[in-house]
């Protein structure tokens, strides 16, 4: 038989049952749309985290207090409360020449409120350089004066849901707002930036790092972020910061500094692998489309017994039969294939639509693999109808009516 | 050209043994037409099945052409069927979503002939049976001798040296019964060895040598010296 012509016979014969081709292309067509829809979504969600990461800035190092190891072992009897990391320290690290900018910062939460208006906020003390480091822009006024850090001062500068929700269309520059139980002049208006990681810059209020740690009574910063000079400077600056705080720490290492690359490639990681996971899930529903076709295989079998034993009389070999019933099979599951992949790429854009941040992109892996899955499924499980069908007795199929 | 020697069939139902053939012998000529009769389960179906290679003997010996088929691999026995041999059903067995010139080209199709030839040969082979003006119907939209005669155009298409009719007029109107032999007959005087099986002695006076089955045997073989 010629292949045009074991093609041309199996797509008629699906033609010949169209409802229970539809319904055979649906399931593999859904199961390849949950795989692609599910990567595309992990895909989206990787590159987000990786382009926020980029828009901090490469050069970024995070400091943190207390000292995390990976390596288990019995906790010290001595020094297992880290040391607080102090204003002092974040200005001590301006002596590294690896380093640019340093930005101490203090985070907490407390009510915001403005005449009869208040909302909880999150308040982030830092200095000058907070500005620089995030890479954040102003709509209205100054951001924090640059001061002596240690000086507390009684401005703040707002994200700007906080100002839409506390003042509306009044101004804000200039207003008395109160965080706690104390006073801050309103000088500046963050521009809406979108997310970034952790924190809504929309919704912080910004206090210089002095009136923040007196706000919430503690001696001690979230974290330092340094930026470093260049790329290259980075391991540099690590070394620098991690020698500086141990010489005023009573030579402990007590601090914790993580890289924006480590960061980055252990976010990208942990987010690859959870595509993958969705993915494997999502194949699930694949392999239960081919025990579908597998089923309607059988049931298709039975239904055209009389055929298959016509098509031996005619002079069909069992081999012929086989692979008449497993090319059905195949047609079917990479139509179904295709289709799911048109669906899925659909409901990605309509994705793409309604979340404009999530760059939605599926992986090319994703698209082989679906592919090949379902086609495999699709002629694994039609193997043992189709060798059903190889071995009908003619006779005996022939002359049941 | 046909010979069978000491041919058994027996079927296993439940731990029951059937005989259906019991050491049958049969020699059949090039060209010939015979008419097999006898009652329900005297055996002609199993005969005519293993003439057919559709099934095979538990014992014996089966020639086709000078060749022991017996023996021959499931490949080379359908191409035996689809080359030496033409089917005919009492029940048509056309495939219902093939029209009429497919139907008549599956068995070229499965020899993988060129579509080029299939074409001519299938409006020829029209042609020869009346159906040219029916050839694009499916046949659910053809009568029940329209549809016989697409099914013997399809067992001929192949130019077979056997045809083996199963009851070819059981389902037909007498007018569309007679047309149906007339064709076949016409097969015969082209040299188409033709072996009928019936019920209906009218039908089967038409043949020159005539088998009668019982039980599993050839009870009577009687030749007539020509075509009435």
């Amino acid at each position: 038989m010629m292949a045009a012509d074991i093609l041309g016979f199996a797509l008629k014969s699906l033609r010949g049952y169209s409802l229970r081709t539809g319904l055979m292309l649906l399931a593999m067509a859904i199961g390849v749309a949950a795989v692609v829809v599910l990567t595309s979504l992990g895909e989206g969600a990787r590159r987000f985290v990786v382009a926020e990461f980029a828009s901090l800035g490469t050069h970024l190092l995070i400091v943190l207090p207390g000292r995390s190891e990976t390596t288990g072992g019995p906790p010290l009897l001595l020094g297992e409360t880290p040391r607080d990391l102090t204003i002092d320290d974040a200005m001590a690290l301006n002596r590294s020449r690896a380093v640019r900018r340093v930005a101490p910062i203090v985070v907490g939460s407390a009510a915001v409120s403005y005449r009869r208006r208040d909302r909880e906020s999150i308040i982030v003390g830092s200095t000058r350089e907070f500005l620089d480091v995030r890479h954040l822009t102003m709509a209205q006024g100054r951001f924090l004066p640059k001061i002596d850090p240690r000086r507390a001062s009684p401005v703040c500068v707002l994200g700007a849901k906080i100002r839409q929700e506390l003042f509306g269309a009044d101004k804000a520059l200039g207003e008395w707002v109160r965080l706690g139980d104390r006073r801050f002049r309103v000088i500046g208006v963050l521009a809406s930036e979108g997310r970034t990681i952790g924190i809504d810059v929309e919704e912080i209020v910004v206090v210089p790092v002095a009136s923040a740690l007196s706000l919430f009574d503690t001696a001690s910063l979230f974290r330092i972020l340094v930026e470093a000079r260049t790329r290259e400077a980075i391991p540099l600056a690590q070394k620098d910061i991690i020698d500086i705080v141990r010489s005023r720490h009573d030579g402990e290492d007590d601090i914790t500094v993580i890289t924006q690359d480590a960061l980055l490639s252990t976010f990208d990681n942990v987010l690859h692998a959870l595509t993958l996971t969705v993915a494997g899930i999502a194949a699930i529903s694949l392999a239960v489309a081919g025990i579908l076709i597998m089923n309607v295989m059988l049931v298709a079998v039975s239904q055209r017994t009389a055929e298959i034993g016509l098509l031996k009389a005619l002079g069909a070999s069992g081999r012929c039969i086989l692979i008449l019933f497993v090319t059905e099979a195949g047609a079917l599951s990479l139509i179904g294939a295709v289709l799911g992949l048109v669906i899925g790429r659909m409901g990605g854009w309509i994705i793409g639509r309604f979340y404009p941040a999530l760059p939605i992109g599926t992986p090319w892996w994703a698209i082989v693999g679906a592919l090949a899955v379902a086609l495999g499924t699709g002629l694994l499980f039609s193997m043992l109808p189709a060798r059903r069908a190889a071995r009908l007795d003619p006779a005996q199929a022939l002359s049941r009516r | 050209m046909i010979r069978l020697q000491q041919v058994h069939r027996i079927f296993e139902v439940g731990d029951q043994k059937v005989h259906a053939l019991n050491d049958v012998s049969l020699d059949i000529k090039c060209s010939e037409y015979i008419a097999m009769m006898g009652p329900s389960g005297s055996g002609k179906s199993t005969l005519l099945n293993i003439l057919g290679l559709l099934d095979q003997p538990t014992s014996g010996e089966y020639i086709l052409d000078g060749q022991d088929v017996t023996a021959l691999s499931d490949q080379a026995q359908a191409e035996m069927r689809r080359d030496k041999i033409g089917f005919v059903f009492q029940f048509f067995h056309l495939v219902p979503r093939l029209s009429a010139t497919e139907n008549i080209a599956l068995p070229m199709v499965l020899a993988g002939v060129p579509v080029a030839e299939r074409k001519v040969r299938v409006s020829r082979i029209l042609d020869a049976v009346g159906l040219t003006d029916r050839a694009h119907h499916r046949p659910d939209q053809l009568s029940g001798g329209q549809r016989q005669r697409v099914a013997i155009a399809r067992a001929t298409v192949m130019e077979p040296a056997v045809i083996l009719a199963d009851e070819p007029t059981g389902n037909l109107d007498s007018a569309s019964g007679k047309d149906v032999l007339d064709i076949l007959e016409r097969l015969n005087d082209n040299d188409i060895t033709l072996i009928v099986v019936t019920h209906n002695l009218d039908i089967a006076k038409r043949a020159r040598r005539r088998l009668h089955m019982v039980d599993g045997r050839i009870d009577s073989d009687t030749t007539t010296g020509k075509r009435t």
